[in-house]
């Protein structure tokens, strides 16, 4: 234990990395400072207690798919400044330089232990994984090219919600997600949605809440309305564990919450349980 | 002098000034005419569809049966309330998930009857509180925007008041979308906005303006199909004119929606989503 904090201290040098939230965190349930480089380049799990940090959305993919099968798509679209937005721009920056990401959301195909399937996986190290127009166009993209390929769609949520900046434009890619998501159920075709921490807001009013299955990470926090919000409303504090993954599965909105070791497995085994009967239907569809 | 003294003459300026702002004070305005009063003024032989069979009644949102002129329509309307105590009965406008789980329930009933269905849109946004959240608001409005990306039966949504945020939006994805012109529709409130963005709910009418909340805006944006211009002194009192507007946009909407097949008019509504890029 000596060992590691002497690293945190070779670590951050200067004031300026220490702000940066990307090198040290401190876990929120045993108080114990860690190195942000190796937490989340492992599975950003704190090794003292298990707690669930949040998990960029590469090191994410790397955990989850095939080694090597993953092909991102859409890669380089970067947000613009629809509404000429004060300060966003250099936000949208800041945020790009920070998270080494162009937005909030990857997506693409892969393949989980051989079993073909269309990702998206959202950053919450990137503007709190908001939705903008270019989260929202990316995921109606895939769920379009997951449409056209017959693939299943698994789609990780982390979201502080819709993006203000973008204002009404983003509350519109509720509506644009929702239909694009309707269209490739109506094609018979699995949604499976994973809610890490944080999902709330618009995300969690659209699509995070239209999957055929809902799995959760355990300790997420996943609302409508955020905490704070809830709290000056209602001018009272909150239960203990309210709007946690364990209190939504309690109230019978999460299929089963999973640990993250075990991710890959149940997705995988849930793509082979929806897959076993579309075999002569996805061959036909297959157009790529 | 304190900070505070300082600061406030400068921000009395711009809300007096600011278009934007304006229409938000307009829209929250106690006299500006609900869907109740639309409901009375538009349709007639109204019976009132009332509870989701489930939980209970909310009245923040009102659904009925009517007839609009010849058409046997379906209304869904949410309700803010014009006294003390309806605005309590009616939670200030704010739909828990029992309200939207009656609106589905009132989606099915118009496609399942082949009506179109008129959505009167007037909201500060879906209520915030412990027990709307454990059944599940996001969980509801992810539903019924759902239900309203795939009802099969022309909707024609009207925001009356205030588009607040996803509350609003649950019942606003439509064939047709319309805004009275003192209505604004946002992703947050402006004081929402303030608060976050510049620390101080109190500079709302600065985030107002750059939120691009008002019916010109969205105009521009090609989210809203007409803009319904608003009579002087538009009150509940005195709406008539500007009703006549709307029956008018609502009866052309109709004619041109009811003659088309229904998978024409649902691929024809997700279309026009689907090609809205502004990136």
């Amino acid at each position: 234990m000596n060992l590691f904090t002497e690293t945190i201290e070779q670590v951050t040098p200067n004031i300026e990395e220490q702000s940066s939230p990307l090198d040290i965190l401190r876990c929120t349930r045993c108080g114990r400072d860690l190195v942000s480089e190796v937490v989340l380049a492992g599975d950003a799990t704190c090794p003292y207690c298990g707690n669930l940090f949040r998990q960029p959305a590469y090191r994410r993919i790397e955990a989850i798919v095939d080694s090597g099968s993953f092909i991102e798509i859409e890669r380089e679209t970067e947000a613009g400044d629809p509404l000429s937005f004060p300060g966003y721009r250099t936000k949208l920056e800041k945020e790009r330089a920070k998270s080494k990401m162009q937005e909030g959301v990857v997506i693409g195909k892969a393949t989980i232990k051989g079993q073909r399937t269309a990702l998206a996986v959202m950053d919450s190290y990137f503007m709190m994984g908001s939705m903008g127009t270019v989260v929202g166009q990316k995921i109606v993209i895939l769920a379009e090219f997951a449409l056209c390929n017959r693939l299943p769609l698994v789609i990780f949520c982390a979201s502080g919600g819709a993006r203000m900046q973008e204002g009404v434009l983003s509350l519109m890619q509720m509506s644009r997600t929702t239909i694009a998501l309707a269209r490739h159920s109506a094609a018979g075709l699995l949604h499976v949605n994973v809610l890490t921490h944080p999902t709330t807001g618009g995300v969690t009013a659209s699509f995070a809440m239209q999957g055929d299955i809902t799995l959760a990470e355990p300790g997420a926090l996943i609302g409508f309305a955020g905490p704070r919000v809830i709290e000056q409303t209602m001018r009272d504090k909150l239960p203990e564990g309210f709007q946690s993954a364990e209190y939504l599965d309690e109230h019978g909105f999460v299929d089963r919450i999973v640990e993250r070791r075990d991710m890959r497995e149940t997705l995988a085994s849930l793509l082979a349980l929806h897959n076993a009967g579309h075999i002569e239907t996805a061959e036909q569809g297959v157009r790529r | 002098m304190t900070a505070k003294e300082t600061k406030l003459p400068k921000k009395a300026a711009p809300i007096a000034a600011d278009p934007a702002w304006a229409s938000v004070m307009s829209a929250r305005k106690e006299d500006r005419p609900q869907a109740r009063d639309y409901i009375e003024k538009l349709f007639h032989g109204v019976f009132e569809v009332r509870g989701d069979q489930c939980m209970g009644d909310d009245e923040a949102i009102v659904t009925a049966v009517a007839w609009f002129e010849t058409y046997p329509v379906t209304i869904i309307g949410q309700q803010k309330g014009h006294t003390l105590e309806e605005r309590m009965r009616c939670n200030f406008g704010m739909p828990s998930p029992e309200g939207y789980r009656k609106s589905m329930r009132a989606l099915k009933q118009a496609e399942k009857f082949h009506r179109p269905v008129i959505c009167l849109v007037d909201t500060p946004g879906a209520f915030c509180g412990i027990e709307a959240e454990a059944k599940g608001q996001g969980r509801v409005i992810a539903e019924h925007l759902k239900a309203m990306a795939t009802v099969k039966t022309p909707c024609i949504s009207i925001i009356i008041g205030e588009g607040g945020s996803g509350g609003a939006l649950a019942l606003s994805l439509a064939d047709r979308l319309i805004m009275l012109e003192n209505s604004y529709f946002s992703v947050i409130s402006p004081e929402g906005a303030a608060s976050i963005l510049f620390k101080d709910s109190t500079l709302a009418a600065e985030a107002a303006k750059n939120l691009k909340l008002t019916a010109g805006d969205l105009k521009r944006f090609g989210i809203v199909d007409n803009v319904i211009r608003e009579v002087d002194g538009y009150s509940r009192f005195h709406m008539d004119d500007s009703v006549e507007a709307v029956r008018k946009v609502i009866r052309n909407a109709l004619k041109r929606l009811t003659t088309l097949p229904p998978d024409r008019l649902v691929e024809q509504r997700q279309q026009k989503y689907l090609n809205m890029r502004w990136q």
